[in-house]
Order: structure tokens, then C-alpha cells, then sequence
């Protein structure tokens, strides 16, 4: 495998993520360039055989890191590599991320007789168990690992398909509860798995939660709850993201679930979102993924400058993109300019941006 | 007092089957069923929609509110002769339309524009999920006029391209309208696969069919 020394001179991956994530600036924003099926690309793989071997994942993320100096290893495969351990399967595809097959909850009543899966019984998660220890022999400590379970509240879209999962929520409230403390048992035994192998932060998705899928108040009964049960339960700091979903709406409620980021989108303003942020819980995002496939390289060190300008004071930020997995379809040529305009913008203090 | 509209509006955002159902009674003792769709239905679902799109509500609103509609149009039309979208939709004027995931398994946003179609009076095919080859065929057998296709996923969506291109070859006539989450992150998009409208929320498949019937061939 490739070394992972020599990236950064100064600070190392660790000691940066953990300073940002401590509200202070450190030498330069750190980068998350969250490349996942590029791995496949790197070793010349079909993305369906990259995810069959952890041992491939691992050099995918040793390799991609070396690329694009990211400042982290992030072990996610794809979402329903979570339901595969509920009994369902995952179509692949050889243009962009596998999706979950047929649900495998048939009806909603079929709830009361569910268990969760054992991770010890999942091949999928075994794998990523696996690369998750060979990464973590890989970076000593020096590079953040961050892991990714689906939150309870989310999962059950793949689980029941979307429409089912709506009326469950809104009209079978006892069995919605039920569903969730199974999916929180599970959440929790796989985030704990994962720590256990060596991840150093949990990446919990919960686009479910953001305001785009469900109003403020019915957020505070259910996801917001969720939230707080489990990661109070989680035995690494977690990041609560919205895989692009809104979240204006309910930002002041994010610190008390106990995650220490937040996940943001696009389609709302850094700035607004630093202002009620700020000191409070970090940032993580914001670039339009889907959008930098026609970037430029001009185009793509705008965006870093517009995003470090709106919410790198002060630290507690992280740039990324704003869904948690850079699409298929963005060219390496706009990975690059956004890691070379993150070394040349994004090293503190921002004197740039005041002047600007 | 607000619009009946207006109103109509705020109880579905609330969830509250009782007070929609009222509204939409109080109206049907004044007005004919096809009135009551157009001046309070169909407005109160486009209003919607749109505050989606704006950030200002959720999507479970959206679905919702397209669930409790499918059901008071359905008792609003109670003792009539033939199905809903036939009393509703004017003949003249009814174009043929159908709707299609195409190669995504994610049905929710078709589900969402279908209802709201049918609610706004329109007669619509569902063909569910569809790869290009398949779909090709059943637009020409069917001599679709407009094509409204859903995706989710981006690679889909950019295949979406190929069935364009196909179906200019062998149904020139047809107009397809294109919506779901990749265009609403990149604006050009549905410029680049071809389209000949995109919708950003599902009440504007109503605004567009709309303006797409006005529109001569
Ligand atoms: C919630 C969510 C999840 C949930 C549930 C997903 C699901 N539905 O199965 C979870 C956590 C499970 C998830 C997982 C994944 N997700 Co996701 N997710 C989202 C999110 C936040 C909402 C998606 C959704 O279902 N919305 C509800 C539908 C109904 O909304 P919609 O398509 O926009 O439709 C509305 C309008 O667009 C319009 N409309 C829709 N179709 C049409 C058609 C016409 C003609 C018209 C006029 C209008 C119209 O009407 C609807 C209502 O107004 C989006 C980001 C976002 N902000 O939208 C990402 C997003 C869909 N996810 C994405 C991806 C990639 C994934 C994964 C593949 C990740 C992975 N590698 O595993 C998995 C796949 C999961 C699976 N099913 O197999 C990407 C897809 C694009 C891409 N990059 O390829 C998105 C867009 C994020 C992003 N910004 O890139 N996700």
C-alpha cells in the first residue's frame, strides 16, 4: 500500500480536523473531498468488484487521499449496504452509486415481528469493518477516519420504500416507534463496530430529518429524538448530515442532539448558517457536488474562496461537499483546483477575506 | 377573510383532513366539482409545491397533502358517472400524457407529480419505472404528447439524454418535461438532456402541461 506520509508539512490531518472542530483555526481549513466509487476509477476496477474486496477500499482511499490531500479517510461504501444486513440487496451500476433493491419490510405491520441484524452475520459490514482497521494501521493516528451509518430515522426509507415510510410516520405512530428502537439498536452496534476497528468520528445521515423532507415541529418528535438517543450512545464525536437537505429551519436544535457538525447544503447561505453556527457546533460542506461536474478549475476556486470567505473565521468549519460523496461524473481536473484552492485560501489567519 | 384557496392551503399543511374536507364541501354546495379543482384544488396544491421549492415547507407536507387530496376529489365526485379525470379534464383540450422513472428505483417524486396532475384534472399514463428502449416503445404506442420523467439519481437523469434522442427520431411530436433532485442542483441540466421543460417541485407539471398544450406542435 501507498504511505501516507509527506502530504502536509506542519499540523497533521488529525491536529487540524480536531482544531477546526474545536472552534479555533488551525494552520488551514481542513478538507474533506469525500471521493468514495473514485477508489474504482484509481484501480482501474468496475465499482461493483472495487466494493467486493475491504482490502481494495483501503488502497481506493490511500490513493485518492495522495490525490487530493484530503483530510481524512472516509470508509462509506454506499447507503444500502446498511439494509443488505436487513435481508435486501443493492443494484450496482457502472456510472454512479449502487441503490437499494426492493424494500424489505413488505408491510407495516410486519414491523412487530422484525429484529435487527447481527453485524457479526453481514458480510457487507464485515468489509467495512475491514478496511476501517487496515486504514487505521495505515494513518497511526494521523489522519482522521470517519465512518458513515445511516441514521434510524433515515434507514427506513430503503427499508419500506419512501410513500410506505411516510405513512408509517404519520399514521402508526406505535409502530414507528418500534421501528426506531430496532434501527437504534442496529445504528448503535454498527457505529460502536466501526469505532471499535478504528474510526475516529461517525458521520451519521439523516437527510430525513433536514427540513426539506419533514416540517420543524414533527423533526422535534421524532428525528430530533432519534438523534439525541443515539449519539448520545455513540463512542466517537459524530457529524449529523443532511446529504443536502435544508436545515435553516432547525439549526438552533442541532448542538442539543450532541453531534459536534453539521452537514449543509447549497441551497442555503453559508454565512446565514456560520452566523448561527458559530461556537456552537462546526460546519461541514458546502459545495454543490452535482454542479461541479461542469465546473471549471476558475469555477472550482471560486466556489472554495466563496465557501472559506462565508465560514472559515473563527475555525469550526471543514470544507466539503454538500452531500457526503462526489458523484462519478465530476472530472479529477475539478477535485484538483478545489485542493489547490483550499492550500491557497483556505491557510489562516483569512487575512484575504477581510480585505476582500 | 382568506382566500378559499388560501385556506384549503393551510389545512393541508396542517395535516387536517376534517377542516379540507369542510372547505371543499362549503364550496361544492355553490360551485360545480370542475370549479371547485380549479379555484381552490389545484391553486392550494401549486402554492404548495412552490413553497417547497422556496425552502418554506417539507416534502412529507407535499405527499400528504397529495394524499389528502386524491381524497376529497374522490368524494367530490361521488355519484358521478364515469372516472375523475374524465368529468374533469375538458375533452377538446385533454392532451395524452404519461409519467416514468427512468432507470432509478426512486418512485416517490412520480408518485407526488401524478397525484398533483390528477388533482389539477389531468388523465395520466403511469408507466412506473422504464429503461430507454422500453419506454421508446410504449410513448409511440401509446402516441404520447407529453412525457413527464422523473429521476433521482444523477446518472439517470443524464440518461435521459439517450431516450431524448430516441425519441426524436421516432416520436418528433412528443414534449418531455423532466424534474427531480439533480436538476434542482444544476440549473442547465434539463437544457443539456434535452428537455423541453424542467419542473423544480411537482406543482409546476401543472403550469407546464399547461402551457405545453397551449403551444402548437
Ligand atoms: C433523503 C435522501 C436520502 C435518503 C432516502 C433516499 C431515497 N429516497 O431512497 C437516504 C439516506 C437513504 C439516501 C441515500 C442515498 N442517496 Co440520497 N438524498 C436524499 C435527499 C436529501 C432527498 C431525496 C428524496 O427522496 N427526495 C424526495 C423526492 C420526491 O424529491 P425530488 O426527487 O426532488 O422530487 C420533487 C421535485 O423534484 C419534483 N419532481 C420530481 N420528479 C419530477 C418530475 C417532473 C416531470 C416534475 C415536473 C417534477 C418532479 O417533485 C417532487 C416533489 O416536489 C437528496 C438531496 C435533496 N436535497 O434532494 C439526496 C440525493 C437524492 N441522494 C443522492 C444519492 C447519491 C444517494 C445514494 C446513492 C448515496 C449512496 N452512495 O449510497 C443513496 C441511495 C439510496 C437508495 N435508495 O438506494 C443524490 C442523488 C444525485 C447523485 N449524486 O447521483 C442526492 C440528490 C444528493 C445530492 N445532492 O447529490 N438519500
Amino acid at each position: 500500500m501507498s504511505g501516507t506520509q509527506g502530504l502536509q508539512a506542519g499540523l497533521t490531518s488529525m491536529q487540524r480536523v480536531l482544531t477546526a472542530l474545536g472552534h479555533q483555526e488551525p494552520d488551514r481549513v481542513p478538507l474533506f473531498l469525500l471521493a468514495v466509487m473514485q477508489g474504482a476509477r484509481e484501480l482501474g476496477l468496475s465499482i461493483e468488484d472495487y466494493f467486493a474486496r475491504p482490502e481494495q477500499v483501503a488502497e481506493g482511499q490511500l490513493r485518492l487521499r495522495a490525490k487530493y490531500r484530503s483530510d481524512c479517510f472516509y470508509t462509506f461504501y454506499y447507503a444500502s449496504i446498511e439494509t443488505e444486513a436487513w435481508g435486501g440487496g443493492t443494484i450496482f451500476r457502472k456510472d454512479g452509486p449502487p441503490n437499494a433493491a426492493a424494500p424489505v419490510i413488505h408491510e407495516i405491520a410486519d414491523i412487530a415481528r422484525l429484529t435487527p441484524p447481527r453485524i457479526e452475520d453481514s458480510p457487507g459490514l464485515l468489509r467495512v469493518l475491514e478496511t476501517t482497521r487496515l486504514l487505521a494501521q495505515e494513518s497511526r493516528g494521523e489522519v482522521p477516519i470517519v465512518g458513515v451509518v445511516m441514521s434510524p430515522f433515515s434507514l427506513p426509507v430503503m427499508q419500506l420504500g419512501f410513500e410506505r415510510y411516510l405513512i408509517l410516520m404519520h399514521e402508526h405512530r406505535e409502530l414507528f416507534a418500534r421501528l426506531m428502537q430496532l434501527n437504534e439498536a442496529f445504528c448503535v452496534a454498527w457505529a460502536n463496530a466501526q469505532v471499535a476497528a478504528g474510526a475516529n468520528a461517525i458521520c451519521y445521515f439523516d437527510p430525513i430529518s433536514s427540513s426539506s423532507m419533514v416540517p420543524r415541529a414533527l423533526f422535534l418528535e421524532t428525528g430530533f429524538q432519534v438523534a439525541r438517543r443515539t449519539l448520545a450512545r455513540l463512542q466517537a464525536p459524530a457529524a449529523m448530515h443532511f446529504a443536502s437537505g435544508r436545515v435553516l429551519p432547525i439549526v438552533d436544535d442541532l448542538a442539543a442532539t450532541g453531534a459536534a457538525a453539521v452537514g449543509v447544503s447549497s441551497h442555503e447561505d453559508l454565512g446565514t448558517l456560520k452566523a448561527a453556527c458559530r461556537g456552537k457546533i462546526s460546519l461541514l460542506g458546502n459545495l454543490n457536488g452535482i454542479a461541479m461536474r461542469r465546473w471549471t478549475p476558475a469555477q472550482a476556486e471560486a466556489a472554495v474562496k466563496a465557501a472559506i470567505a462565508a465560514a472559515g473565521s473563527g475555525g469550526g468549519f471543514v470544507l466539503s461537499d454538500n452531500h457526503g460523496e462526489i458523484p462519478w461524473q465530476v472530472p479529477d481536473t475539478v477535485l484538483l483546483a478545489i485542493a489547490d484552492a483550499v492550500e491557497r485560501w483556505g491557510r489562516y489567519p483569512l487575512d484575504w477575506c477581510q480585505t476582500a | 377573510m382568506p382566500l378559499p384557496s388560501e385556506a384549503l392551503q393551510q389545512s393541508f399543511l396542517a395535516l387536517d383532513r376534517m377542516r379540507a374536507s369542510e372547505l371543499v364541501a362549503v364550496a361544492a354546495t355553490e360551485l360545480p366539482p370542475l370549479q371547485v379543482i380549479e379555484t381552490m384544488v389545484r391553486p392550494a396544491l401549486e402554492a404548495i409545491g412552490q413553497l417547497w421549492e422556496q425552502g418554506d415547507c417539507a416534502l412529507s407536507q407535499v405527499y400528504m397533502s397529495g394524499r389528502i387530496c386524491e381524497e376529497l376529489i374522490d368524494g367530490l365526485l361521488v355519484g358521478s358517472a364515469s372516472d375523475a379525470s374524465r368529468i374533469l379534464t375538458p375533452q377538446v383540450a385533454a392532451p395524452r400524457l404519461a409519467i416514468a422513472v427512468l432507470e432509478d428505483y426512486h418512485l416517490l417524486g412520480r408518485q407526488i407529480v401524478r397525484t398533483v396532475l390528477r388533482a389539477g384534472g389531468y388523465e395520466v399514463l403511469d408507466y412506473g419505472r422504464q429503461d430507454v428502449e422500453e419506454l421508446l416503445d410504449r410513448v409511440c404506442a401509446d402516441r404520447i404528447e407529453i412525457l413527464l420523467v422523473s429521476t433521482l439519481m444523477l446518472p439517470s437523469a443524464l440518461r435521459t439524454r439517450m431516450l431524448i434522442d430516441g425519441l426524436r427520431r421516432v416520436s418528433p411530436q412528443t414534449r418531455v418535461v423532466v424534474g427531480g433532485a439533480p436538476y434542482r442542483f444544476d440549473d442547465q441540466l434539463w437544457q443539456e438532456v434535452g428537455a423541453d421543460a424542467v419542473g423544480l417541485h411537482a406543482g409546476e407539471a401543472l403550469t407546464i402541461v399547461n402551457r405545453l398544450t397551449g403551444e402548437a406542435p
